[in-house]
């Protein structure tokens, strides 16, 4: 996977978590679809892409936010890089492992950030653990969408164009 | 190349960028003791570090000291047996140094207040008979002892020279039974003589009949007899008897103990500057 791919995704799932996300799981906090973004792409290539690309999410996300830059980047990036080890080491193909994965990385990932704002003793308040768990939830769904849907396309697409052939 | 692929050695890049994100928060603010973050959360783990390395330095190190270096134990407990033993011994001599002392510091604040020309003397025996209660002090005639001068202590009048040398004097003691002193109830005034009575009591006599004293009350040195300066403590009284109206017998328990005699004064004084000699010749008993 090249760097160019890696920046379009995540891209992708920044216009789409300012725009749309919102609109899904009652407001931005119910889904963050960049740390799925960031999941996926690690437990598809590995733990190095996930920390590129966990950290490169997670400074954009920062900076489109008036927190302290780089807090979520070191969170997105240690998901990114245990959910590339965990890809790697483990066979990580049915839905449920998958659910499992992005739910224990979304846990991780509000670990690391409300750590470090008790930590600093500043930035947004503590979100409550119901939340905290209704997010994992959400980004586990998303994320076991986005792979059934990574994994069904090229095989409706191929079945489309072989029928297309027989036709022809 | 291997060595530098970083796809290969992914745990190095992630530990880079876990720094790199630190310091740039670190650069943002401080953590709650104001405190730059990056060396709150350096020092913070290498205050671990070094807390885990001390226990297990420690650990080793006691065990070392405690089960394994111990074969100068012995030695050295031999050595500290007998230094306690020496030390134990040193404690006993410096006491014994510290009471000489403090008894020569009340004979001198004794000659002090009384303003009489004395001389200290040490008590170097004691009579070779029970029945004749005396002692021997380290002073004599060359000393400027005679016969018959009071000999006192912190604690009252011990008794009188009886028989002076060149060096050395013998001293008749309170509680001889030869002995005598005139004295007076220091409350009532009241007079009298008190006897020795060979044992660790002396008698009062010739008490008038109407004095005013009670058990308990202090006898000093009336100072008539002319030996013993006035006003010094010869005993309390213990127990009085009564037949009818006159009294009987009173005993009277010395100021003195003189079983734990060491240092005394000799009262040079002669006895026209103590007071006038007493009209029955001194204060030896008269039976």
């Amino acid at each position: 996977m090249n760097g160019l791919r890696i920046l379009a995704f995540i891209a992708v799932a920044l216009v789409l978590q300012t725009t749309l996300a919102r609109f899904l799981v009652r407001g931005s906090i119910g889904v963050d679809l960049v740390l799925v973004i960031v999941i996926y792409l690690s437990l598809r290539a590995g733990p190095t892409v996930g920390i590129v690309s966990g950290t490169v999410a997670g400074l954009a996300q920062d900076a489109l936010t008036t927190g302290v830059v780089g807090i979520g980047g070191l969170g997105k990036t240690i998901v990114g890089y245990l959910a590339g080890t965990v890809g790697r080491a483990f066979i990580v193909a049915q839905p449920v492992p998958r659910f499992l994965v992005f739910f224990a990385a979304t846990l991780i990932e509000m670990a690391v950030i409300t750590g470090f704002h008790l930590l600093l003793d500043s930035g947004p308040p503590v979100v409550p653990v119901g939340a905290i768990i209704a997010q994992a939830f959400g980004n586990s769904l998303v994320g076991i969408v986005l792979f059934q849907l990574a994994d069904g396309l090229p095989r409706i697409a191929e079945r489309r164009r072989a029928r297309s052939d027989r036709n022809s | 190349m291997a060595l530098f692929d970083i796809r290969q050695r992914s745990g190095y890049l992630f530990l880079v960028v876990v720094v790199g994100h630190i310091i740039l928060i670190s650069a943002q603010v401080n953590s709650r003791s104001g405190v730059p973050l990056l060396q709150a959360l350096v020092f913070g783990a290498f205050a671990e570090v070094q807390r885990g390395t001390a226990a297990v330095v420690g650990g080793a190190r006691g065990t070392w000291d405690g089960y394994v270096a111990l074969h100068h134990v012995h030695e050295d407990n031999l050595a500290l047996q007998q230094r306690v033993r020496d030390l134990e011994v040193k404690l006993q001599r410096d006491r014994a140094l510290a009471g000489e002392s403090e008894t020569l510091r009340r004979l001198l604040d004794l000659r002090d207040r009384s303003q009489m020309p004395t001389r200290s003397a040490e008590i170097i025996g004691t009579s070779a008979t029970a029945d004749f209660r005396a002692v021997t002090i380290d002073r004599g005639t060359s000393d400027g002892v005679r016969a018959d001068m009071a000999v006192v202590s912190s604690a009252g009048a011990v008794g009188r020279v009886v028989m002076p040398s060149r060096h050395a004097a013998k001293v008749q003691l309170l509680v001889d039974r030869s002995a005598a002193v005139a004295v007076m109830v220091e409350r009532s005034r009241a007079q009298g003589i008190a006897f020795g009575s060979g044992e660790s009591v002396l008698r009062l006599e010739y008490v008038s009949t109407s004095a005013d004293i009670v058990k308990g009350d202090t006898l000093v040195t009336s100072g008539i007899d002319g030996i013993y300066p006035q006003g010094f403590a010869v005993g309390t009284i213990e127990e009085i008897e009564r037949s009818g109206g006159s009294l009987r017998a009173i005993r009277v328990r010395p100021s003195v103990d003189f079983s734990s005699l060491e240092q005394v004064l000799v009262v040079l004084a002669p006895p026209a500057f103590v007071g006038p000699r007493a009209p029955t010749g001194g204060a030896e008993r008269r039976e």
